[in-house]
């Protein structure tokens, strides 16, 4: 297969207009012809599914939470970036888009990169317009931030919850259009495969969540906008029904899944407690405006952190990187804390994490600045941990946080399967190896918003006339007699472990051989362990109830049995990329500092790969990069 | 420590229901609840017995989707906390634990812990937003905010929507949900235009599901969010002004 990306010609700042013009239109009283189905309802399904409803398409919006206004965008804390340059610091469009590429350690597509960048003025306009309560200095005027990776403040934040104020910007102009009747709801209802016919998108297979009723939708496009697959680790910080289901499935119809090994490890989380834990918790990278963080110089130091003096405390990212301090972006951060933990200098009880200590803020600003700018996350801290960290410093961790692969998309956000779309977190595209603190929520929003209702358009425009395939075509039969077959027989299994035991025991072969430190040796035991332990889950799996009504065991075996496989391709692309980027780090590929080093001659490119069948290798194409504005440097926040 | 949970069990909207007691022992008190259930849950399975359905998922505070009656009180004992955030450390060996779904008319029963809440969004539909079509909005700091009416308006955008002033009210009333929402937008600049047909919609759309309030202040208290009251005043205030208001005379002010 070859890959065309099918980047717009032109100079960089000229290629999103060039496309918007050359893009071709559908007169508004056409639209109503064209049926959409958006599948995930976080910030970039909302906005795509609102804006596109609001411009006269039939939407279907599809989410498997009870409301729109649940998905996982909701948790972001920290902010927004975009390049407002309202305080006449130099920021720019160019250096968004520079400080992007660079933070993404050169493995993004240069032209994406730059529309984003370009767009992220617009998302500010309107979500403030919608009545987004950004946090406004007394003037009146909007405040900023700084965030990790960037040398200017250019994050727009709303208290520590800025990804829900967000959400709910978007959920409310879905809500709008619901309530017009242009798009058509269904929530408690999970996609559980994509149709194609002819080589392209038709339409998806659906579960009602309470009824257990399998149907079948079908439209002119799909886009999915379903976020990422932390969650294959077990522990992350993503919301206990994060999935990569969605994508899979497509994935296994022919979308090819690119760079899926780039997963980012968020430096600042509260550390697992033990077995039990059922999630991690993130404390908002803007803590590191402020907290600065240390552990003891010593190895197997047990002292209370107050009785360890300032000269026998080791500051070690101020130390290593006096630019950036603690505010190094988050994949050098994270590799930091596990050098120091590695060495026997973890703090608490299980020595498993690092001190993030706002003693010296406190003297400097006075606790009611403090109070004000993190009250929120301090509160949720002492919560979790019963530990007050105004008094003592908190103790973080990294943990899986985002993913940076996966489907692979060209300039204009369409799979490899014409007609089916990826947005947000779901999409490989816009932050290469390593994604920059608050570029997400910026990234969900330009998709939906900005750039899905031109490039769809432009798609349905060639299709005016064409109905959609109905939903009693063959395809769409044994797509829905697959999805059930492959619900009966988890029913049936009636095995001796329960659903979570077998997502614990993947988790910690990923975190382990896939996690921040990955080698050969490693990577290779994962892909032996792998197979057996899913064999073992099909033969052994316990999941009760029916599919007559709502049962959650049953949901979660669905979603594991798609982990196990992308699992396995996690590995197979962490082994073939024989260099460190960003978040992906191999310890055969560091430079004698321990930082990344990156092979430019050789992997420069996308690995984009395809599904040959169960049990054969997966296919490779690669998408040779290529950086025309930004000059490859070897990253340095020294 | 050991503890012993007796849980509403209810198969779906048919069933009657009941209280079913569980054994819940060897439980470490920096577990979450939900932790806590989850263990209950894969012992359940392993006994054969099947899981309590019970909503959850971000398992911070912030998604809304969890919401326990725990012991009689929506998300438990402690104050300004969701469900999620609840920790056993709050328990002492011995203690039994009653736990039931949120119980409301305007919230039908779906199956053991799990309601539908879904009224809460026809509600917002029906007039909790602002319009604005994509890129049509002007540069965001074209109108000034004074920072403390930004800062009134997010306390009432903090609100998760999990129901649980709903579940706390006599009345099964919304009125603390549908103020957080109907204040957020009102108190700013950019939610002027549609205030007052805001107001009679939310709550013309609301009274059609939910009782209504006869200020208990029960909502306040069970707040994970910590939602005030006044706010609730603010919408009483705004829907009697919207009945006369002259609309096309709007722009004057």
């Amino acid at each position: 297969m070859q890959l065309n990306a099918r980047i717009p010609e032109g100079p960089i700042q000229d290629k999103w207009a060039n496309r918007r013009f050359d893009l071709k239109l559908v007169a508004p009283h056409n639209r109503r012809r064209f049926e959409v189905i958006v599948v995930g309802t976080g910030l970039a399904g909302a906005a795509a599914a609102a804006t596109l409803g609001a411009a006269g398409y039939h939407v279907k919006a599809f989410t498997y939470h009870d409301s729109t206004r649940r998905a996982h965008s909701i948790a972001a804390q920290g902010g927004i970036n975009a390049a407002k340059d309202y305080h006449g610091e130099g920021d720019s469009i160019y250096r968004l888009f520079y400080d992007t590429v660079k933070g993404g350690d050169y493995r993004s597509r240069e032209a994406n990169v730059y529309r984003l960048a370009e767009v992220s003025n617009e998302i500010i306009d309107q979500c403030v317009a919608q009545g987004v309560p950004f946090a406004r200095e007394y003037g009146g005027l909007l405040h900023n931030r700084s965030f990790g990776g960037a040398q200017v403040s250019r994050t727009f934040y709303a208290r520590g919850q800025t990804g829900q104020q967000l959400l709910l910007g978007s959920y409310q102009a879905l809500a709008r259009e619901v309530g017009q009747g242009t798009v058509e709801l269904f929530t408690h209802t999970e996609m559980l495969d994509v149709v194609v016919v002819d080589g392209r998108a038709a339409g998806i297979v659906v579960r009602d969540l309470e009824t257990g009723a399998i149907t079948s939708h079908s439209a002119h496009v799909v886009i999915l906008a379903t976020g990422g697959y932390s969650n294959a680790f077990y522990l992350s910080t993503n919301a206990m029904a994060c999935n990569t289901t969605a994508i899979w499935r497509a994935h296994r119809k022919g979308a090819l899944f690119a760079n899926p090994a780039f997963t980012q490890i968020h430096p600042t989380c509260i550390p697992a407690s033990d077995e039990t834990q059922s999630k991690l918790t993130l404390m908002s990278e803007s803590l590191r405006n402020d907290g600065r963080i240390w552990v003891s110089k010593t190895a197997g130091d047990h002292r209370a952190p107050a009785e360890i003096a300032e000269g026998e405390r080791d500051y070690y990212l101020e130390r290593r990187y006096p630019a950036y301090g603690n505010l190094t972006p988050r994949d050098v951060a994270s590799r930091a804390a596990k050098v120091v933990v590695d060495e026997g200098k973890g703090v608490g009880e299980l020595r498993n994490g690092v001190y993030l200590d706002f003693e010296e803020a406190i003297g400097r600003l006075g606790r009611d600045v403090i109070e004000a700018r993190y009250g929120n996350l301090f509160e949720m801290y002492e919560r979790i941990t019963g530990e007050d960290p105004y008094r003592v410093p908190m103790r973080i961790y990294p943990a899986p946080h985002y993913t940076m692969g996966g489907l692979w998309v060209d300039y204009d956000l369409m799979s490899t399967i014409p007609g089916l779309f990826v947005a947000g977190e779901a999409n490989f595209s816009d932050h290469g190896a390593n994604r920059l603190g608050a570029s997400a929520l910026m990234q969900g929003l330009a998709d939906g918003y900005f750039v899905l209702p031109y490039t769809v358009a432009g798609h349905l425009a060639g299709m005016l006339g064409e109905a959609p395939v109905p939903t009693t075509h063959p395809a769409f039969v044994a797509a829905v007699a697959e999805v059930e077959d492959r619900l009966g027989r988890l029913l049936v299994a009636n095995g001796s472990r329960t659903v979570d035991w077998f997502h614990r025991e993947l988790g910690k072969i990923m975190i382990e051989h896939c996690g921040m430190a990955r080698s050969a040796e490693g990577l290779r035991q994962a892909l032996a362990e792998i197979p057996p332990l899913r064999e073992e889950f099909h033969r052994d799996v316990r999941v009760l109830g029916d599919n007559e009504s709502m049962n959650q065991s049953l949901e979660r075996a669905g979603r594991v049995i798609d982990f196990f496989e992308l699992a396995e391709l996690m590995c197979r692309d962490a082994l073939y990329r024989e260099e460190s980027c960003g978040g992906h780090f191999r310890v055969e590929h560091q430079t004698p500092e321990g930082e990344a080093l990156r092979n430019d001659d050789d992997f420069a490119h996308v690995a984009a790969w395809g599904w040959e069948g169960e049990g054969a290798e997966p296919s490779l194409t690669k998408e040779e990069l290529e950086f025309e504005s930004v000059a490859l440097a070897q990253r340095s926040y020294k | 420590m050991d503890l012993t949970l007796r849980v509403w069990r209810q198969s779906g909207p048919g069933d009657k229901g009941r209280f079913e007691e569980y054994p819940a022992p060897g439980i470490a008190s920096h577990m979450s609840f939900l932790e806590m259930l989850d263990i209950v849950n894969e012992r359940l399975t392993l006994a054969g017995v099947e899981p309590i359905a019970f909503d959850h998922d971000c398992r911070e505070g912030i998604c809304g989707t969890c919401g326990l009656m725990i012991d009689g009180r929506p998300h438990g004992p402690w104050e300004g906390t969701a469900t999620c955030q609840l920790h056993m450390r709050e328990y002492h060996d011995g203690d039994t634990i009653t736990i039931e779904p949120w119980r409301a008319k305007g919230f039908p029963h779906i199956k053991d812990l799990v309601v539908d809440r879904r009224a809460f969004d026809r509600i917002v539909e029906a007039g909790g937003y602002i319009t604005v079509s994509a890129g049509s909005a002007p540069d965001a700091n074209l109108i000034p905010i004074p920072k403390e009416a930004a800062e009134y308006a997010m306390d009432a955008a903090a609100c998760i929507g999990c129901g649980a002033c709903v579940a706390a009210c006599p009345n099964g009333a919304a009125q603390l949900f549908v103020a957080a929402k109907y204040s957020h937008l009102s108190l700013l600049p950019q939610g002027q235009p549609e205030r007052w047909s805001r107001a009679e919609a939310m709550v013309d759309t609301m009274e059609h599901y939910f009782g209504s309030c006869s200020n208990h202040g029960e909502c306040e208290a069970a707040c994970p969010k910590n939602i005030s009251l006044d706010f609730i005043a603010l919408l009483n205030r705004d829907y009697i002004r919207a009945k006369w208001k002259n609309r096309r005379l709007a722009g004057q002010s």
